[in-house]
């Protein structure tokens, strides 16, 4: 067993699966890996960001389920969209939120992390949402906090946010996610959204394919219940997703590819390879992308791609999560 | 003065001995051994029912971090912990600061030892100057000093002529050579490469970087026909080189430390950094042939690679950890409980790993119970209960992975040259040896 053996999860309102118990919260302060999630609040997350959703259609954007609660938004590493993304969705649920960013020089030189953490829980946050450029941080910090941990993004582990509103979209475009033919693209060795998108597609019911080089591929990918396979047309074929991963320029200098030019030929999402999937196929990337290395512009702004949705359900599904470990369920 | 230990059963693989009988010490040596010995005139202990009496047990691989590093273990608290974990000499590898590579540090390492007067403490000392892996170090030289065998541990020699030059070299003043054996294009990583590191997104450090090297230097101890010792083994691969180059009758010899026969790569989960240390804990399959090494022979000694490391270095990031976990005083119980109770050795093969062999492979006193060995004595507690307990620990360093085990078996009693200088009173009945020698005025082992 290990955190990618998702097999014992039973998801509710997929076909088989045990009648849901009504669950109004999560069962863990924190979130730290999709892995920790149970099928039935992954659903619940779903369903209280289509509530979420509706908020933002209001002329007043704004509800106080969080009011009086504060938030940190702790970045070791620096993120625009994620960053922001949370930071609206603390505003939007009325609470107290400050960002500290923690540039990585002043970190090998400075305080730990763990210091850091104990001088912000003095001032009492309810939660700290920590992104940080080790894996694992985001666990060591939550066995010392008494504050909710919300791990966004730790090294080359997890993204779990980045995961349920890839989840969320999907679900939004395509009814259900069990049997859905899911191909994840790119580099999956350092990529914590492959990581937590596994989990949680599994857990789902989804087939994942995965595709990349064989230097990006995680080894003992054969243990984490996926198709790898080195042609990305095997993988597009037939598929009802396919999910980009962003190529780390700076990272590929360790001689992972020959070259970007190379990659584009080789692991580039063009049009020609997009009609290989399902006619009604959605395209998604994380971002940021990098144009004409891993997607084709045209594929990108075409008429498949949902990463502005993306973007938009981050927002209602960060808004759902913190809502669900912080709120007061009184003040929706 | 003379000590008689009376009755117990005493296992010197080495004499080929595992019978109850009785060992007489004179001063610092052992004066004779066998059944009903005269009693005149010596200290007389009958040993405690289920104490068994070994040729005292050789680290070959420990870290003492003086000079340089004594905020994480100086010489007197890294020996009074080998004591404590049954130990009556250790090795201590040359990354200090600065690195034992001439002789002047050699003597200051002897020096402190001497001055701290617990286990003894052999010096290694560096292959290459600074163990840059540029120039050899002045082999002679740190033989003369005390060194018994060279070492750029933390390290491989990376280069292969100058591994080549090193082994031809060290074996014309009888050193042996240990190599860290890891090949450097293929380091980075934090953790042992597989499903579970990927799994947690840590980097990986694959099996076959210390394979690639054990074979390498394999070949090349046989081109020169010098011994090379492989230090801390942990992938089947790389013995599997080994017991190769032992068919072969190449003169190679490797050792395993407790948590490569132990633990896995599982242990990872919640990052632990007291679960990282290089080589990494590696897969289950890695980890069973390393059992099977031990009982068939194809490895030569238990070491510890004892790495102490301060609290404040091991609290942070998985990825910012240093490498490396304390292990004097947890060796012994966790060989007995892991590899005597569980039928995967005998004691005798035991004593062998921990005394004999080790004694051997360094080329120094010990090892056995002869007549004229050194009065350097182990005294084992196969059926008593231990508690691993970091805030009993006499290192400085707390940085172990098995805090809060439960083992069968421990350590009753150690003695070095005749002087008692650990007594387990969790022993029952170990307190008898406690009343013999220059015991430390007010050390008890709680």
């Amino acid at each position: 067993m290990g955190p990618f053996d998702t097999s014992r999860v039973a998801v509710p309102g997929e076909p088989g699966a045990t009648p849901p118990k009504l669950r109004t919260g999560l069962r863990s302060r924190h979130l730290l890996s999709v892995g920790d999630l149970e099928g039935d609040e992954i659903s619940l997350i779903f369903d209280t960001a289509e509530a979420m959703k509706e908020i933002e259609l209001r002329p007043i954007k704004k509800v106080p389920a969080l009011r009086g609660k504060t938030i940190v938004n702790l970045f070791y590493e620096p993120s625009t969209r994620t960053r922001t993304s949370f930071e609206i969705a603390e505003k939007r649920l009325s609470a107290d939120s400050l960002n500290v960013a923690v540039a990585g020089s002043s970190m090998v030189k400075g305080e730990t992390l763990f210091d850091t953490a104990r001088n912000l829980e003095a001032m009492a946050p309810d939660m700290i949402v920590l992104r940080h450029q080790a894996s694992g941080a985001p666990f060591q910090l939550a066995s010392i906090c008494r504050a909710g941990v919300i791990n966004a993004g730790d090294g080359m582990h997890e993204h779990p946010t980045q995961a349920l509103l890839d989840g969320f979209t999907i679900r939004a475009h395509k009814g259900q996610i069990a049997g859905l033919k899911i191909a994840i693209v790119g580099d999956l060795l350092h990529s914590r959204v492959f990581r937590s998108n596994l989990l949680l597609l599994r857990a789902l019911g989804a087939e994942v394919w995965v595709c990349g080089p064989p230097t990006l591929i995680p080894p003992g990918i054969e243990r984490f219940g996926v198709t790898a396979t080195t042609r990305l047309d095997e993988a597009a074929e037939g598929a009802d997703v396919i999910m980009m991963l962003r190529i780390q320029r700076e990272r590929m200098l360790g001689q992972f590819v020959p070259s970007l030019r190379e990659y584009f030929m080789v692991y580039g999402l063009t049009v020609e390879r997009v009609e290989r999937a399902k006619p009604d196929v959605i395209i998604m990337h994380p971002g940021p992308m990098n144009r004409g290395v891993e997607i084709a512009s045209e594929v990108a702004d075409g008429p498949y791609s949902v990463m502005l949705d993306q973007v938009a359900n981050g927002v209602a599904v960060r808004m759902a999560v913190l809502y669900l470990l912080a709120g007061n369920p009184d003040e929706m | 003065m003379k000590i008689l230990l009376k009755g117990g059963r005493v296992v010197d693989p080495a004499a080929s001995r595992d019978t109850v009988c009785d060992v007489l010490i004179d001063g610092a040596v052992v004066e004779q051994v066998g059944s009903g010995l005269r009693t005149d005139g010596a200290a007389v202990v009958e040993v405690p029912p289920g104490c068994v009496v070994c040729p005292g047990f050789i680290d070959m691989h420990v870290h003492l971090r003086e000079p340089g590093q004594e905020h994480k273990e100086t010489i007197a608290t890294g020996t009074t912990a080998a004591v404590a974990g049954g130990f009556t000499s250790v090795a201590c590898m040359p990354n200090t600061q600065p690195v034992n590579d001439q002789a002047g540090t050699t003597e200051l390492i002897l020096a402190r030892a001497e001055a701290a007067g617990q286990a003894r403490v052999y010096p290694i000392g560096a292959v290459s100057r600074e163990s840059k892996g540029k120039q050899l170090a002045d082999f002679a030289e740190l033989r003369a000093a005390g060194c018994v065998a060279v070492s750029d541990d933390g390290q491989p020699v990376a280069d292969a002529l100058l591994m080549r030059r090193a082994l031809e070299y060290a074996s014309s003043f009888d050193m042996l050579l240990i190599d860290h054996c890891e090949d450097p294009a293929l380091r980075g990583g934090v953790a042992h490469e597989g499903y579970q590191a990927s799994a947690l997104g840590l980097r990986g450090l694959p099996g076959v970087a210390e394979e690639l090297i054990v074979e390498r230097d394999v070949t090349l101890a046989g081109l020169v026909g010098a011994p090379v010792h492989i230090a801390h083994i942990s992938v089947r691969g790389a013995l599997r080189a080994v017991r190769s180059g032992k068919e072969r009758n190449i003169p190679v010899t490797c050792e395993v430390t407790p948590h490569h026969f132990i633990l896995t790569d599982e242990m990872l989960k919640n990052y632990d950094t007291n679960a990282k240390m290089n080589p990494p804990l590696r897969e289950a399959a890695d980890r069973d042939a390393m059992l099977q090494g031990l009982a068939d022979g194809s490895v030569d000694a238990i070491a510890t690679d004892h790495a102490p490391h301060h609290y404040d270095e091991k609290a942070v990031e998985f990825d910012r950890a240093p490498f490396g976990i304390t292990g004097l005083e947890t060796a012994v119980a966790l060989s007995l409980d892991r590899l005597v109770q569980h039928d995967v050795v005998s004691l005798s093969r035991l004593v062998e790993l921990c005394s004999t062999n080790p004694a051997r492979i360094l080329g120094v006193a010990g090892g056995s119970l002869e007549v004229g060995s050194p009065a350097d004595l182990t005294v084992l507690a196969p059926d008593a209960r231990t508690i691993v307990d970091v805030k009993t620990m006499r290192s400085k360093a707390k940085n172990t992975p098995f805090d809060g085990w439960e083992l069968h078996g421990g350590v009753a009693a150690t003695i070095v040259s005749g002087r008692v200088l650990y007594v387990n009173d969790a022993v029952t009945g170990a307190e008898v040896f406690a009343s013999i020698g220059e015991s430390i005025p007010g050390e008890s082992a709680k």
